[in-house]
C-alpha cells in the first residue's frame, strides 16, 4: 500500500523531538563516563546530569533533590506505589487507587496484595471521571498508606479531578501519588500531590527514561535493594545521554505546550464530532470537555478491534486500541470496562507536534469507508 | 428464567454481541434471551450494546454453563 504514513499513537510514544535527537548525539560523545567518579570525564558527566535534573525539576515545579531519573515510566510508577506504601506501612496496609490507573500502577498494586497488602479501587463514571465521593470515603478509611490517581486517562483522555482528590487526601492525612505520564510536557500539572511520575517518550524524549518526584517530607522508602544513586530512589546507573535528551526535549515541549494545546485540542474536537456524525453506530468515549488536548477514543459497534487496526495500518494509519483482541492478555481494557463503554472495535488516536490538519482530515476521510468495509465483510450491516 | 439461550461460548467479541443483535429483532417484545459467552469482553459489551440499542439488560449471571447475560427485548 502506498498511502503515506500518518502516525497517531503519541500516547504510546511521541516521535522523537529534534531537540532530543540533538541532545542525545551530543551527550553520547560527552556524557559516557560515570558521573559518580572523581576525574575530569566524570565531572563533565556529572555536570550534564545536574543540568538535566535542574531543568526538569524546574519544569515540574519541584526541587532538584526531589527528582530522580528512572529507567522508564513503568519503573517510576512501581517505585512510587511500592515506596509510598513501604514508607507508611506502620499506618496501614491499604492502597487506594482509581479503577483506571495505568497497568504499571495496577501491577504494583497486585504485588502489594500478593504480599498481604490491601488495594481499594475507586470507580469512575461513564465518562471516565473519578467518583469523588467514593474516593473521599476510601481515603478516610482507617489504614490507608497511599492513594494513587492518574492525572488524565491514557486511554480515553478524561482529565481527573486531582485538586479535589488531593484535598480529600490532605484532609485524611494520606499522601497522593499522581501518574502524570500523559500530562507532563502537554498541560499544566495539578497541585497537591506528594509523589509524581512521568515518562519521557510521551513528550518526544527517548524511551527508557522515567521521572520520579517525591516531595520533601513525604514518607517514602525505596522498595528496591540499596543503591545511593538518584537520591537512593531508584537503583542502577542512569542512561545519561537519554536523560539529557529527555530533559532537553521536555524543556522544548513545555515551552510549546500552550501553543500545541491550542492547535491540537480543536483537531481532537473535530475528530470527536466528525467520527460521531460520519461513522454509524460509534461510541465516542471520554469527557467531551475536561480532556487531554491530544487524545481521543471511540468504539465501533460490531467491528473487531484487531481487524480495524490492521485495516487502518494498511492505509498508513498507526493507532492504538483497548479492545481485548489487541491485548496480549485477551482481556478488554480495564479502563473501558470501568467506564462501562463498548470495548470492541476500539481505537485511540493521539496527536503530537508533527500531526497536521491534513493528517487528521485524511484519517477522517478514510475511516468511514474502512469501518463500512469491515462491517460488510462481517455481514453485520443493518444490525 | 430466560425464554431462550444463545450459546456463544468459545466466540471472541464482537461475535456474541453480533449474535444477540441478530436474534433480538426476531423474538417477540418482552422475550428474555440468555447469551452464554465466555469472552470476558462480553461482560462489558453486551450491557453497552443494550444501552446503545435501548434494549433491557436484565442481569449478568454465572451458572453451570459459565458467564451468561440476560437481555429482554424492550421494543
Ligand atoms: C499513564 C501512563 N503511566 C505509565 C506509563 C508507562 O511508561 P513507560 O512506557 O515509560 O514505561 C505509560 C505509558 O505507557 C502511561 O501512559
Amino acid at each position: 500500500m502506498n498511502a503515506s504514513p500518518v502516525y497517531l499513537d503519541a500516547a504510546t510514544a511521541a516521535p522523537t523531538h529534534p531537540v532530543a535527537r540533538q541532545a542525545l548525539l551530543a551527550a553520547l560523545d560527552d556524557g559516557w563516563a560515570d558521573p559518580g567518579k572523581l576525574y575530569g570525564q566524570a565531572r563533565r558527566a556529572r555536570q550534564l546530569l545536574d543540568a538535566a535534573r535542574e531543568a526538569t525539576a524546574q519544569t515540574l515545579g519541584v526541587r532538584a533533590d526531589e527528582l530522580s531519573f528512572t529507567s522508564s515510566g513503568t519503573t517510576a510508577a512501581h517505585g512510587a506505589v511500592l515506596g509510598g506504601l513501604a514508607g507508611r506501612r506502620r499506618v496501614g496496609p491499604t492502597l487506594v487507587h482509581s479503577a483506571i490507573e495505568h497497568s504499571a500502577v495496577l501491577h504494583a498494586a497486585e504485588r502489594h496484595v500478593a504480599a498481604g497488602g490491601v488495594a481499594d479501587p475507586v470507580p469512575v463514571d461513564r465518562l471516565g471521571r473519578l467518583d469523588l465521593s467514593a474516593w473521599s470515603d476510601a481515603v478516610r478509611a482507617p489504614g490507608v498508606a497511599l492513594a494513587a490517581l492518574i492525572s488524565a486517562s491514557h486511554e480515553v483522555g478524561t482529565v481527573q479531578p486531582v485538586a479535589e482528590a488531593a484535598a480529600a487526601c490532605a484532609g485524611a492525612g494520606v499522601p497522593l501519588y499522581v501518574d502524570a505520564a500523559q500530562s507532563v510536557g502537554r498541560v499544566p500539572l495539578p497541585a497537591g500531590w506528594s509523589v509524581l511520575t512521568a515518562s519521557a517518550h510521551k513528550w518526544g524524549g527517548p524511551s527508557g527514561v522515567g521521572l520520579l518526584a517525591v516531595r520533601k517530607g513525604t514518607r517514602w522508602e525505596s522498595p528496591w535493594p540499596a543503591d545511593d544513586r538518584e537520591g537512593g530512589r531508584t537503583p542502577g546507573s542512569v542512561n545519561l545521554p537519554a536523560v539529557v535528551a529527555a530533559a532537553a526535549s521536555l524543556r522544548a515541549a513545555a515551552a510549546d505546550a500552550a501553543a500545541e494545546e491550542t492547535r491540537l485540542a480543536p483537531l481532537v474536537d473535530r475528530i470527536r464530532a466528525r467520527v460521531a456524525a460520519e461513522v454509524p453506530d460509534v461510541e465516542v468515549v471520554g469527557d467531551p470537555v475536561l480532556r487531554l488536548p491530544h487524545l481521543v477514543t471511540f468504539s465501533c459497534l460490531y467491528v473487531d478491534g484487531e481487524a480495524l487496526l490492521h485495516a487502518l495500518d494498511r492505509r498508513g494509519f498507526a493507532v492504538s486500541s483497548g479492545s481485548s483482541c489487541t491485548s496480549s492478555t485477551l482481556r478488554p481494557s480495564h479502563v473501558l470496562e470501568a467506564m462501562g463503554v463498548l470495548s470492541h472495535g476500539n481505537v485511540r488516536v493521539s496527536l503530537h507536534r508533527e500531526t497536521t490538519e491534513a493528517d487528521v482530515e485524511r484519517f477522517l476521510a478514510e475511516l468511514p469507508g474502512i469501518v463500512a468495509g469491515l462491517r460488510a465483510e462481517a455481514g453485520v450491516v443493518g444490525l | 428464567m430466560p425464554d431462550e439461550v444463545l450459546d456463544c461460548r468459545g466466540q471472541r467479541c464482537p461475535l456474541p454481541v453480533i449474535a444477540a443483535a441478530r436474534r433480538m429483532p426476531e423474538v417477540p417484545v418482552g422475550t428474555v434471551v440468555r447469551v452464554l459467552a465466555d469472552d470476558p469482553a462480553a461482560a462489558v459489551d453486551i450491557p453497552a450494546w443494550c444501552r446503545m440499542r435501548g434494549q433491557e439488560f436484565v442481569a449478568a449471571i454465572t451458572g453451570p454453563d459459565g458467564p451468561a447475560y440476560d437481555i429482554r427485548r424492550a421494543h
